[in-house]
């Protein structure tokens, strides 16, 4: 790396120690001069920015009322942290510089329409007319405007895809060219539903909140789903040549875990948390050397993130701890993975619980997609008949019709039951349905496999 | 997104015989709180002194055990804290705060070491 002037005078090196070859001869154990070298200021103002730009735009939004100009608010405090930084030296806590400079350009903007308003004798829209609220003295009020930013991001007034961009963008702190490669699409499509989507929140006036009404529940639901939806797409990729996108899913574990922080009374968001870190624990024992897809029945679960394992079972008591009433359909998701954690083998594993737990799911959220897995805990418990039943009960839904899973769990159950040749016909079609090339080949070997008797 | 293992080094004959000041635990229970929120920390614990700890060495087919303290090491790990971070950067960034909360007349080193996924 380039060596540049320290900037940064509490982390440089002491300057003696390049200078003075006493200093390398005499500290045993002591850091080696020849290899300390003082930081990047670019690279690491970016990566404070990085990490502190969801607090600045969510403080500024609170000022400001827009999440669209919060955002231009914080790039241009990033401009100018690159410009004063290398020159002046990191300050102290550079989260605070930012969240300053970005806070005092949006007071500026408020107090220059407020005028603009007053000579035009009416009220901007939207505008609170009221002086702009106090700067928040103490982490907490900085933690409100960062729940209000993520209720914001999240809001049922936009389009799913909408949410996840703004999501990642305002929260994940990720450029709209790594939301692209992320979701596989062009990058004017995701700079455009992220514009699109900061419009409609302005247009729509949706206000800077966190829910507390009756609609709270519902609103959270939305938040928790985002995040879901942008860890399955790392999960089980949609699209594409990989089975797993695995930064995608960190990128979704990180904020499920930075909102359990935000909200700790919500059981739901540690049943999210504690699914997702169940789920991430298996990232590395779910694809074969060769990138192919290893189904759970397969996986050697010694490659197993017990780590992560552990701070699932955490994660899951504390919803129970919190919770106030039957579990939500992620704990019970959570719970479901839980036995999946807690069994040696596929065989060991507690299907009766798996199949109550699907149960219970089913009568919480109805979905066929639920019943499909109570199907397969059903064949694990009291075998592939009355699963197959269920399976069969399912093949006329509509919301089924192009799902792969249908014929692909189908065409187990019957291989099970000795039925190759429609079971071959099964995986066929789940090879077709796919929209995932290293799950379609899965498929397709499974398809080969079936020879009758 | 890579995990990162930061082995926090001390030099035992000059860290403070009295430990961190309150206001030194302070700063630190803030900052913890702060990565932990910030969906990073994964882990982290102090250790107690190498005085209480055993090295197991193994060489030529043979271990030998050696009771602490490990006078030897000008340096012995302290503690740690495993995070989980988009990158080195980070890591270093989160690395740089950590030490930023200890006062001037202490002397800590961090190593701060990807962990090999897989």
């Amino acid at each position: 790396m380039e060596q540049q002037p320290a900037s940064d005078p509490s982390t440089a090196p002491d300057p003696r120690a390049a200078s003075d070859p006493r200093a390398a001869s005499d500290s045993r154990g002591a850091p080696d001069p020849r290899v300390a070298r003082p930081p990047d200021p670019r690279a690491a103002i970016e990566t404070v920015f990085r990490l502190e730009s969801p607090r600045v735009i969510a403080a500024v939004a609170r000022v400001v009322r827009d999440v669209g100009i919060a955002e231009e608010l914080a790039q241009d405090a990033l401009v100018a942290a690159l410009e004063q930084w290398p020159r002046d030296g990191v300050p102290d806590n550079p989260g605070a510089w930012l969240t300053a400079t970005a806070r005092h350009r949006a007071v500026d903007l408020v107090r220059r329409r407020e005028n603009y308003a007053r000579k035009l004798q009416e009220i901007g829209r939207g505008l609170d007319p009221a002086a702009p609220p106090e700067e928040p003295a103490d982490p907490d009020a900085i933690d409100d405007d960062l729940l209000r930013l993520v209720f914001t991001a999240c809001h049922p007034v936009l389009s799913a895809e909408a949410r996840i961009a703004l999501t990642l963008r305002l929260l994940g702190g990720l450029s709209t060219p790594e939301i692209a490669r992320a979701f596989l699409v062009p990058e004017p499509t995701v700079a455009q539903r992220i514009v699109r989507a900061k419009k409609t929140l302005a247009t729509r006036n949706i206000a800077f909140e966190v829910p507390y009404g009756p609609d709270r529940e519902a609103r959270l639901g939305s938040v928790l789903d985002v995040i879901y939806l942008i860890f399955n797409e790392g999960y089980a990729a949609t699209a594409g040549d990989d089975w797993l996108r695995p930064a995608l899913c960190e990128d979704a574990l990180r904020l499920a875990r930075q909102l359990a922080a935000l909200m700790p009374k919500e059981p739901e968001v540690h049943g999210l948390v504690s699914l997702l870190e169940f789920q991430a624990s298996r990232t590395a024992a779910r694809t074969a050397p060769d990138g192919r897809p290893v189904l759970l029945r397969d996986q050697d679960r010694r490659r197993w993130n017990r780590m992560l394992v552990a701070r699932g079972i955490a994660a899951l008591d504390r919803a129970g701890a919190v919770a106030t009433g039957a579990p939500g359909p992620y704990a019970l998701q959570a719970a479901v993975a839980a036995c999946h954690a807690h069994a040696h083998t596929y065989e060991d594993t507690d299907w009766r619980a798996i199949a109550t737990l699907y149960g219970l799911l089913a009568a919480r959220t109805p979905s066929p997609v639920v019943e499909l897995n109570r199907a397969v805990a059903v064949s694990m418990a009291d075998g592939p008949g009355p699963a197959l039943e269920i399976v069969d009960r399912l093949v006329a839904e509509p919301t089924l019709r192009d799902y792969h899973l249908l014929p692909s769990v189908r065409g187990d159950l019957l291989l099970r039951l000795g039925r190759t040749a429609e079971a071959k016909a099964e995986f066929e079609r789940a090879a077709e349905l796919t929209g995932n090339e290293r799950e379609r080949e899965l498929l397709r070997a499974r398809a080969d496999e079936c020879r009758p008797h | 997104m890579p995990r990162y293992l930061s082995l926090v080094k001390i030099d035992e004959a000059t860290a403070p015989a009295e430990g961190p000041s309150p206001e030194l635990m302070q700063r630190m229970g803030e900052l913890i709180e702060e990565v932990t929120k910030a969906g990073v920390m994964l882990d982290t614990a102090g250790l107690t002194p190498s005085a209480q700890g055993v090295r197991a060495h193994w060489e030529g087919g043979k271990i030998s055990l050696t009771d602490g303290p490990f006078t030897e090491s000008k340096e012995v790990v302290g503690g740690y804290a495993l995070m989980q971070c988009k990158d080195m950067a980070e890591a270093i960034e989160w690395t740089k705060r950590f030490l930023k909360v200890h006062e001037e007349h202490w002397t800590v080193t961090c190593e701060v070491r990807e962990i090999a996924e897989g």
